[in-house]
C-alpha cells in the first residue's frame, strides 16, 4: 500500500489517542466486522472543541485519519467542526490510496457522531 | 535495514544453483525445442531431463507431465480441461486457491454444477463428505494438498481412493506442499496435480500439471502440438530448466528443509504465545505445512500490523480485508468459523530455506511491543 508520508507519521506516531474519561460528547463510526471502526471523545465549552481524543481498530489509513481528525477539530467551534468533510481529512494527509478513500476515512463520521451526542446531551441549555 | 522475508507463500527468491543452470538457456543454447537442427535438439534434450526429473519427483511417467505457465494455468488445464462440453458436476473444497474457485465459478455460469464442501475449524475436508457428495453426473473432484493461507494439509490419500473406487478423476494443487511434504501420485491415487515453480526457489511463469496416463483432457491453447498436444506454445526452455533445477533441489534438500522449517515454525508459534495474550493459531495444529504460521491477534487489524512489521524490516501477508485488491476479507479464515473481525487480526508468516533461527527471534523481538501499540489505539480492546 502507498501511503503519503504524512498517512505514515500519522500512523506511526498517533496524536490523541485515547478516552477522554468524562466527555462531553463520544461518537463511533464504522464497523468491526468490515475491518475499521474510530471512536471520538470530545470535551465542549463555550461552544468550542477544547481536547478530543480517538481510538480505531483498522488499517493504517484508518488511525492516520482518527488522529488527524483530533489535530482538525481541536479550538474548532462546533459548526466548524461539522464542517470538516472526509476530504478535508485526506487532504491534510497529503491524499489516501483511492482504494482506501471509503472504506477507511471514518474519522469526520465519528467526530459527527460525538458533536451529536454533545447536542442531543445539552438540548436543553 | 535487515529485511527478512517471511512471505514464502507468496514467492520464493531463485535459487543461484537455479539461476545457473538456467543461464545457458537464455544465450548459447537459445534452440526452440521443436526443430529438427542441432540447436533445436539440444533444446530438446533439455526439455526431456527437465520432464523426467519432474516426473521422478513426483511417482510420475515422463508422458504424464505438462509444462504450463504455473499454478494458475494447470489448475485452469485441470477443470476447464475435463469438463470442456460444460455439462457435469465438481466437488471442491470451499477453501481452494481462487485460481480454482473462480474456474468453478466460471464453469458454473457456463452450466456446470459445483459442490463447494466446507471444512472444519481446522481447515479440513472430511472425506466422508466428498463421497456422500457424488452423484452419477460428477466429472472431477478436486481438493487442494496444502492450503496457502492456513498451512492445512487434507486427507488427499483418503479422497484419491474414495474418487478411484468411484472412477472419478481426482485433481489436487499441490502448489504449496511440494517439496515440504511427500508426495507420491501413484500410492496416493492423485489423477492431476499442480505444480508452481515460482514457490519453490524457481522462476516465475512456469509450473507443471501431471495428468495420468488415460485422462482425456481438452486444451485450453491450441496451437503447434506442443507438450503431446495438450498446451500449445513454444515451450520457456530456460525457465522449464529452472524448474527441473528447483524440483531436483527441492528432493536433495527435503529432509534438511523441512526438519530446518519445522524448527523454525515451531519457534515462531511457542515464542508467540508465550509473550503475546489474546492470540489463536488459525489452521491444523499439526497437520499443516512446515513452513506455515498463520495466527490472530484479537484487536488489532492485520494490514496495521503488517505495516508495523515492514518497517522493522519483516516480511509478512494477511488475512484482512484491507490489504486485498478485493477489500474482502479472507473466505479462507471464514470458512473455518472465525468472525470476521477477528480475520482482520490474522497475520501468515510463511518462512523458507534461508530463514535463520536469529531471524525468527527477531521478528519476537519486535512483535509485542507493535501488538501492544496498536492494541492501545483500539476500541476493542478489553471490551
Amino acid at each position: 500500500m502507498e501511503y503519503s508520508e504524512k498517512v505514515m507519521d500519522h500512523f506511526l506516531n498517533p496524536r490523541n489517542v485515547g478516552e477522554i474519561p468524562d466527555p462531553d460528547g463520544s461518537g463511533e463510526f464504522g464497523n468491526p466486522v468490515c475491518g475499521d471502526m474510530t471512536h471520538v471523545y470530545i470535551k465542549v465549552e463555550d461552544g468550542r472543541i477544547t481536547d478530543i481524543k480517538f481510538k480505531t481498530f483498522g488499517c493504517g489509513a484508518a488511525i492516520a485519519t482518527g488522529s488527524m481528525i483530533t489535530e482538525l477539530a481541536v479550538g474548532k467551534t462546533l459548526d466548524e467542526a461539522l464542517a470538516i468533510t472526509r476530504d478535508d481529512v485526506a487532504d491534510a494527509l497529503d491524499g489516501l490510496p483511492p482504494v482506501k478513500l471509503h472504506c477507511s476515512n471514518l474519522a469526520a463520521d465519528a467526530l459527527y457522531a460525538a458533536i451529536r451526542d454533545y447536542q442531543a446531551k445539552n438540548k436543553d441549555s | 535495514m535487515k529485511r527478512i522475508y517471511l512471505d514464502h507463500a507468496a514467492t520464493t527468491a531463485v535459487d543461484r544453483e537455479v539461476m545457473q543452470a538456467m543461464v545457458p538457456y537464455f544465450t548459447e543454447r537459445f534452440g526452440n525445442a521443436s526443430s529438427l537442427h542441432t540447436f533445436g535438439q539440444d533444446a530438446n534434450r533439455a526439455l526431456a531431463s527437465a520432464r523426467e526429473g519432474v516426473a521422478d519427483a513426483l511417482g510420475a511417467d515422463v508422458e504424464e507431465i505438462v509444462f504450463t505457465s504455473g499454478g494458475t494455468e494447470s489448475d485452469n488445464l485441470a477443470l476447464r480441461g475435463s469438463l470442456p462440453g460444460h455439462k457435469g458436476h465438481i466437488i471442491t473444497s470451499s477453501i481452494e486457491h481462487p485460481a480454482i474457485l473462480k474456474t468453478c465459478r466460471h464453469l458454473e455460469r457456463l452450466g456446470c454444477d459445483v459442490t463447494y464442501l466446507p471444512v472444519d475449524a481446522d481447515g479440513l475436508v472430511d472425506p466422508g463428505d466428498v463421497e456422500s457428495a457424488i452423484t452419477s453426473e460428477t466429472r472431477l473432484i478436486s481438493v487442494m494438498h496444502a492450503n496457502n493461507e492456513i498451512g492445512t494439509i487434507q486427507p488427499v490419500s483418503e479422497i484419491g481412493a474414495i474418487a478411484s473406487d468411484h472412477g472419478i478423476p481426482f485433481h489436487t494443487d499441490a502448489v504449496q506442499s511440494f517439496g515440504k511434504t511427500e508426495i507420491d501420485v501413484r500410492k496416493m491415487n492423485i489423477d492431476m496435480l499442480s505444480l508452481s515453480s515460482h514457490k519453490i526457489y524457481g522462476p516465475k511463469g512456469v509450473g507443471a500439471l501431471y495428468i495420468r496416463k488415460g485422462l482425456k483432457i481438452e486444451p485450453l491453447v491450441y496451437g503447434g502440438g506442443h507438450e503431446m498436444g495438450i498446451r500449445a506454445g513454444t515451450e520457456n526452455v530456460s525457465g522449464i530448466v529452472g524448474f527441473a533445477k528447483a524440483v531436483s533441489l527441492a528432493c536433495e534438500r527435503f529432509e534438511s528443509d523441512t526438519a530446518h522449517l519445522v524448527k523454525l515454525r515451531d519457534m515462531l508459534i511457542d515464542g508467540v504465545f508465550g509473550s503475546i495474550d489474546d492470540v489463536f493459531l488459525n489452521g491444523h495444529p499439526t497437520k499443516r505445512l512446515p513452513n506455515n504460521a498463520n495466527m490472530r491477534f484479537m484487536f488489532v487489524e492485520g494490514e496495521a500490523m503488517l505495516m508495523h512489521l515492514d518497517i522493522k524490516g519483516i516480511a509478512v501477508s494477511t488475512g484482512s480485508a484491507c490489504s486485498s485488491a478485493s477489500l474482502d476479507p479472507s473466505h479462507v479464515l471464514l470458512a473455518l468459523g472465525i468472525s470476521p473481525e477477528d480475520v482482520h487480526g490474522s497475520i501468515r508468516f510463511t518462512h523458507g530455506r534461508e530463514n535463520t533461527e536469529e531471524e525468527i527471534k527477531y521478528v519476537l523481538d519486535m512483535l509485542p511491543a507493535i501488538i501492544e501499540k496498536l492494541r492501545a489505539i483500539s476500541p476493542l480492546t478489553g471490551k
